[in-house]
């Protein structure tokens, strides 16, 4: 199957984007992301179509949930004598789908709770998570026809090629309950047709769908690549993702200070500002200069307990939020959200540059 | 003897119906080439002393003159040029090694000229630098590796010193002494203005213009002509000159004749003495020589200024960079053998060294691929002739550009490659006082201001085009290039596919 990125070609693509998220971790049957995305149906052409559900695998929260495509049984197999020797495989079994007439030639898809072996995380002297991510791009980079496209905790990515409520229907994601949804639908510039090549990208607990094309790409990807990430598949998504893990899982920087490092203020911002945010915001800048985003974008990104809505800084593509109770709504389009809850409390286009960030109350938090 | 006269490459042509014998020419001309012939009441011209500087011809008020290529000739012969013959005529003579000046002028591949730059249609919208905000600020330094906070949660400024600058476009080193004190001046004052920065080349800084010293780069040469404590602390970084794109493995060499008065003082040389750096530093036979080095200027300097390594373009200057960037230098800085010079000698400047779009594309990807090209900021001269050289250079990873032979066009030299004569009748490349006068830097300084600030515009357009708003997305942004009429290794070398990829 052609995979992109393969032959070093770039495809870029116009989007549209949904999200839903919970502040009192209210669990949301997918049905409802499903409808939204659907509204913005003429947004995709079919060539790819995905979700990630947040909070939908209680009864496995501590445990990594692994979906994996294969093309064939020997990927499979590979990848599988992979994951035994590196992970304790708690549970494994194919994600159930539906069969839908337009969702054609789809790989296997299996899904895996697994833990790093204690033994094997002892001797790489990484944490769990870097272990894992680790061991992710190994797979990916490695494993000919295996691909892991969701590795997080608690969560979930389900995507494939056709359009968006196809998708979400194939995977029957109307019986999963989670405190945050994201949605995209896909308008690529040419037909790869392949799965992992649709959004949300994801590793660990991160997942970005994102709606728009990067001028910044390569600046972004050659600097990122030198922290141990390779692009594969030469997405803005990919790199997204791994640019929000660099600075937040590996650098520590809050999703807030991530955004403006990806979404830096125009210097002449910068300079009005007082003098301590003043210094905070050229140190971030120029500290991570290269990661610096630049062109059209809007993007969501989910993370454990939370999401963050965020435009590039001239705001070339568009995104609107609206609140009701204590529910969250993104989407590329109002109508979207409207449709699945008329009566919202407020709505908002959320500023260029300006990140959007809800997370889950403090009373949730604190039981956590 | 006859064998040695060599016929003169260009004639000076006059129009007899349009002269008239006003002998501004005779008054410009320090190469004494015209002359007024009294008897027969018209102006005479010897070609043989003519450099081609243009100066006669850009001020005579009639337009009477203009100097063209010989048509005289040697039999033709592929393998045995009229240059190289004529060498052989000037060697076997006078028993010298050859002397130019200026960058390496011959027909090696010009690779600026092979890579076009990319422009959004469609899927992503290009920007319009006239409506939109459109930033070209640049800083140069070493980037922190970790974020550190303090107690309270904050994140502590771990910055190294930096250089920031307005567009990431610097007048690289040009000796007080190679060039005049009115194109000295000329560099400090466009610096200052464009929010840029000069360098002071290898001849120390003259008292007159410490007080641009925080726009000033001051250089530390094998020679260490000029340098004292108070020098070192007047300028905003320190750069070690390691070598010169035009002659690298050489020192530099500045005759006797340019060494009089200020230049002597500040040069901390006695007069007539020729200023002759040794080929290497004598404190650096290794790389950790050069980490001593960099440390021994930080402390001199107490911590507060980022010191530049300044390397020529040579065959393993990926690994030469890589040791530089772990050495504790902040800044690197490459130079391509098309980069000029006051005087260098001919055989070294025009085979030894390499274009600098290779060197710069391998040193950005060696440094990137050992995960260090934060540690460095990377800056390249040598050959950069417009806007669209410097979106190229900065696509291909450099952080910024150096210009020296562009900032001496705007002043008014016409590359006639003579400077070692110093004889500069534009006033650049010459200490004679009544040839100095003849650049004013009121004048100067506007023009160098005109000539960055149009090349930003240009950059702004191009960005725009690309749909990038921000110098640093366009840094190292390789798929916004593409090759033409390039072979496979090429493009390996330099990262880029080819046109219609």
């Amino acid at each position: 199957m052609l995979r992109e990125g393969t032959n070093g070609y770039r495809i870029p693509a116009g989007c549209a984007i949904s999200g839903i998220f919970s502040k009192e971790g209210k669990r949301i049957s997918g049905e409802n992301i499903i409808k939204s995305i659907g509204l913005m149906h003429e947004r995709s052409n079919g060539l790819g179509g995905g979700f990630a559900g947040y909070g939908i695998y209680p009864e496995y929260k501590d445990l990594y949930a692994f979906h994996i495509f294969y093309d064939n049984f020997k990927a499979k197999d590979e990848c599988e004598h992979f994951l035994d020797r590196h992970f304790d495989i708690v549970n494994l079994s194919k994600i159930p789908t539906k069969k839908i007439q337009s969702i054609t030639n789809e790989p296997l898809i299996w899904r895996y709770f697994v833990k790093p072996l204690p033994t094997k995380l002892a001797d790489s002297q990484l944490d769990e998570d870097e272990f894992t991510a680790r061991s992710v791009i190994k797979v990916n980079v490695k494993i000919e026809g295996a691909y892991i496209f969701s590795s997080g905790k608690n969560m979930g990515v389900f995507k494939a090629v056709g359009y968006p409520e196809d998708v979400g229907e194939f995977y029957k994601l109307d019986q999963y309950e989670g405190y945050c949804w994201t949605a995209h639908g896909r308008y690529p510039t040419n037909t790869p047709g392949w799965w992992g090549g649709a959004h949300p990208f994801a590793l660990l607990g991160l997942s970005i769908v994102h709606n728009g094309e990067i001028s910044s790409y390569d600046a972004n990807r050659r600097f990122i690549e030198m922290f141990g990430y390779n692009c594969t598949l030469l997405t803005d998504t990919e790199v997204i993702t791994y640019i929000i893990d660099y600075l937040c899982r590996k650098q520590g920087l809050t999703i807030k200070e991530a955004a403006e490092v990806i979404a830096a203020p125009f210097w002449k911002t910068i300079d009005k500002k007082d003098e301590k945010d003043r210094e905070r915001l050229t140190y971030l800048r120029n500290t991570f200069a290269s990661l610096l985003i630049t062109g059209p974008f809007s993007i969501l990104v989910g993370f454990d307990g939370g999401i963050m809505a965020l435009n590039d800084r001239l705001k070339l593509r568009s995104m609107v939020v609206g609140e009701k109770d204590d529910t969250v709504y993104i989407a590329s389009e109002e109508s979207a959200i409207r449709l699945i809850e008329p009566n919202l409390d407020r709505v908002f286009a959320p500023k260029g540059g300006e990140p959007v960030i809800y997370t889950f109350n403090e009373r949730i938090n604190s039981e956590r | 003897m006859s064998i040695d006269f060599i016929y003169p490459e260009y004639e000076i042509a006059r129009n007899k119906d349009r002269c008239i014998n006003c002998r501004v020419c005779e008054k410009q001309c320090a190469n004494e080439v015209h002359k007024y012939h009294a008897d027969l009441k018209m102006m005479q011209a010897d070609d043989l002393k003519c450099v081609n500087c243009q100066r006669c011809v850009s001020l005579c008020p009639t337009r009477a003159l203009k100097i063209v290529k010989t048509d005289n000739t040697y039999k033709e012969n592929a393998h045995w040029k009229g240059r190289t013959m004529s060498e052989i005529y000037l060697q076997a003579g006078s028993g010298g090694v050859l002397l130019s000046s200026m960058g390496n002028p011959v027909d090696y591949p010009i690779y600026w000229d092979k890579i076009l730059i990319n422009a959004s249609q469609v899927t992503n919208p290009s920007i319009d630098p006239l409506r939109e905000p459109m930033e070209t600020r640049t800083f140069l330094g070493q980037r922190p590796n970790k974020i550190e906070r303090d107690k309270d949660g904050n994140i502590v400024n771990n910055m190294a010193p930096q250089l920031e600058l307005s567009t990431p476009i610097m007048f690289s080193a040009m000796s007080y002494g190679s060039i005049s004190y009115n194109a000295h001046e000329s560099l400090a004052r466009a610096a200052t203005e464009l929010g840029i920065y000069y360098n002071t080349g290898e001849g120390g800084l003259h008292e007159d213009f410490y007080k641009y010293g925080a726009n000033t780069i001051v250089q530390v040469a094998s020679g260490r002509f000029g340098v004292h404590k108070d020098y070192l602390n007047a300028g905003a970084a320190v750069e070690i000159k390691m070598g010169q794109g035009a002659k690298p493995g050489i020192g530099g060499h500045l005759p006797g004749a340019k060494i009089v008065g200020d230049v002597s003082r500040t040069r901390m040389i006695p007069e007539g003495s020729d200023a002759i750096s040794p080929a290497p530093h004598h404190d650096i036979y290794s790389i950790e020589d050069l980490h001593q080095l960099v440390m021994s200027l930080k402390e001199a300097t107490n911590y507060t200024k980022p010191v530049i390594v300044k390397i020529a373009a040579v065959h393993n200057v990926a690994a030469i960079a890589s040791g530089i960037a772990r050495s504790g230098a902040d800044i690197i800085s490459l130079d391509g053998f098309r980069g000029g010079t006051g005087a260098a000698p001919t055989r070294i400047r025009d085979n030894v060294g390499i274009p600098i779009e290779l060197a710069l594309a391998s040193v950005d990807k060696r440094l990137r691929d050992e995960g260090i090209r934060n540690n460095v900021s990377l800056v390249v001269g040598g050959s950069v002739r417009s806007s669209a050289d410097v979106v190229k250079a900065i696509a291909l990873g450099a952080d910024a550009v150096y210009v020296a032979t562009s900032a001496l066009l705007a002043l008014g030299c016409h590359l006639c490659r003579s400077c070692h004569g110093g004889k500069c009748n534009w006033g650049i490349a010459t200490q004679r006082a009544d040839l100095v006068k003849r650049l004013n830097p009121e004048i100067g300084y506007k023009r160098l201001v005109n000539l960055v600030e149009a090349w930003t515009h240009e950059i702004k357009e191009m960005m725009g085009g690309m749909g990038i708003n921000s110098i640093e997305a366009l840094k190292g942004n390789r798929l916004m290039l593409r090759g033409v009429g390039l072979n496979e290794k090429e493009l390996e070398i330099l990262g880029i596919y080819h046109a219609g990829q």
